[in-house]
């Protein structure tokens, strides 16, 4: 059971959650002019890294609100939670911080 | 290769068994194949068996990073069915049924396939008249399944509680009678030693690290922990690790990989007779030769390489367990374990080209690759042979979402994903 930590509640446990997939994922822009490859990139393909990921989380059972979340898909560690809206962290940095 | 035969046990039981040889080599890397298959789960030794046997392709590597049939094929829950519902997934399961039926003759090894029947239960209205369009639309594609009434789900499967007021009461069953196990072990077993015996090298503990492309784009060799292999042709076979070995070659994949989970129960005296599984509440029991039942859960919700799955799924599972079968509510479960399953957006596999000429895929097999092993080598080993896909194969390209052409089994599957 992981402990989530919802920017805006604090930290409750898993069940209270929901996934909502990879976040800073841009709809691209000028939808009429995409191609084929640029359309389905953004429907179906997925990074699906292993180590350190950025997805979306909504706090269902809670506040109701989505956030980000930086989680390592091997340990399932949550490195660090923040707002949506506010920017992706630098996962450089943050690795070189896990590794200390 | 010491044929095993009632004879040849007979004759080495004599000698105190001290004369049979190892069931396969243990080959030094060479520095060049013809093909290299990536990953020696029993998709990527049934590629090997099927490219050596029927296609002359022998001058061929599989490289493991483990040990053989370490990964999601020494996990699975050893299920065995083709009641899938679109014309493209009926061919392709069933293809592999038929395949299992004659298998341990084939490749001269004991995979103890065992139709003793799959019966999935309809909870719901909405579960009854979905199973009565896959047994139609199996039918029509000529797929065995029947509809089952709860009393006759009770006689195929005595353990069954069908009593009205439980909270998911069972209202029929779909069975394909044809559907079944495997010893999963004795899969992966039995094609590396068929596959080794055609001159096949297996190499274990040997983790790729980087594929490389040459000018053109196309693939000209793989970079490993045991030195440089070149070759023209590789096929990926990574099952949940497939986005990370594509990557290599710089092609992103539609696909996420989650935990699934299962467990088994101490050993007991045969007391269930066949599969059942159901969708709506996302269990799957059977027991297998050793004594043990075999129960699947779900998969976790969200992606992750972790190798386990969470307390809640494995709870939930066996809340319906107990429910469904109320004999088992004592019993204790001796180990839970996780694999790492690779989900497609349509949660239909891809055997596939790719875009990189010479690399082609075999992934995306969800939460249900076992049933499939054999039927899966054996159309992706054509495809790379030819560099063409099989008839089978050919709907299950990566080109297909780009083209809109889904097979969309997310419904239509086992489970509910």
């Amino acid at each position: 059971m992981l402990i989530i930590n919802c920017p805006y509640c604090g930290a409750r446990p898993e069940v209270e959650f929901r996934h909502a997939g990879e976040a800073h994922v841009a709809r691209p822009a000028g939808t009429e002019s995409l191609t084929d490859e640029e359309v389905v990139d953004r429907l179906y393909f997925r990074s699906n890294p292993k180590g350190m990921t950025v997805e979306r989380w909504r706090h269902v059972h809670g506040c109701g609100r989505f956030f980000n979340a930086v989680r390592d898909t091997v340990s399932d560690f949550f490195v660090t939670t923040y707002k949506t809206g506010e920017p992706k962290p630098d996962l450089e940095a943050l690795k070189a911080g896990a590794a200390k | 290769m010491q044929p095993f035969s009632a004879f040849n046990l007979f004759r080495r039981a004599l000698g105190g068994h001290t004369s049979w040889q190892a069931q396969w080599r243990q080959p030094s890397l060479k520095s060049e194949y013809d093909v290299v298959i990536i990953g020696a789960g029993g998709h990527g030794l049934a590629t090997a068996y099927y490219l050596a046997k029927e296609h002359g392709v022998r001058n061929v590597a599989v490289i493991e990073r483990g040990w053989l049939g370490g990964g999601n094929t020494g996990r699975n829950t050893t299920i065995i069915r083709s009641n899938y519902l679109f014309d493209e997934s009926a061919a392709l399961y069933d293809h592999a049924v038929k395949l299992w039926e004659g298998l341990s003759q084939g490749i001269n090894y004991n995979v103890m396939y065992s139709a003793r029947g799959v019966l999935m239960l309809a909870h719901t209205v909405h579960d009854v008249q979905s199973a009565q369009r896959h047994i139609h639309a199996n039918r029509l594609n000529g797929v065995d399944n029947e509809w089952l009434s709860p009393e006759e789900c009770r006689e195929f499967c005595p353990p069954l509680n069908i009593a009205k007021n439980i909270r998911y009461p069972v209202m029929g069953g779909a069975l394909q009678r044809r559907g079944g196990t495997a010893r999963h072990d004795a899969v992966a077993w039995g094609f590396a030693r068929a596959a080794d015996a055609l001159g096949v090298d297996i190499i274990q503990n040997c983790e790729v690290t980087a594929i490389r492309r040459n000018a053109a784009g196309a693939v000209e060799a793989v970079e490993t922990t045991k030195g440089t292999v070149r070759t023209k042709k590789v096929g990926v076979v990574t099952a949940g690790h497939t986005s990370v070995v594509m990557g290599m070659a710089g092609v992103r994949m539609p696909l996420e990989s989650f935990p699934l989970q299962a467990l088994v129960s101490e050993p007991v005296k045969p007391a269930f007779p066949c599969v059942v599984m159901s969708n709506t509440i996302h269990a799957y029991i059977s027991q297998s030769d050793k004594g043990e039942m075999v129960i699947g859960a779900g998969t976790d919700v969200y992606p992750s390489y972790s190798q386990r799955g969470a307390l809640h799924i494995a709870e939930h599972t066996l809340d319906a367990i107990c429910e469904l079968f109320p004999m088992f509510r004592r019993m204790r479960m001796l180990r839970n374990w996780g694999g790492i399953v690779d989900v497609t957006p349509d949660r239909s596999p891809i055997l596939s080209k790719t875009p990189v000429p010479g690399l082609y895929v075999n992934c995306g097999w969800g939460t249900g690759g076992f049933k499939a092993t054999p039927g899966s080598g054996n159309v992706f080993a054509h495809t790379i042979a030819r560099d063409e896909p099989h008839p089978i194969n050919a709907p299950f390209s990566l080109d297909r979402f780009r083209d809109g052409f889904l097979i969309d089994e997310a419904a239509a599957a086992a489970v509910a994903h």
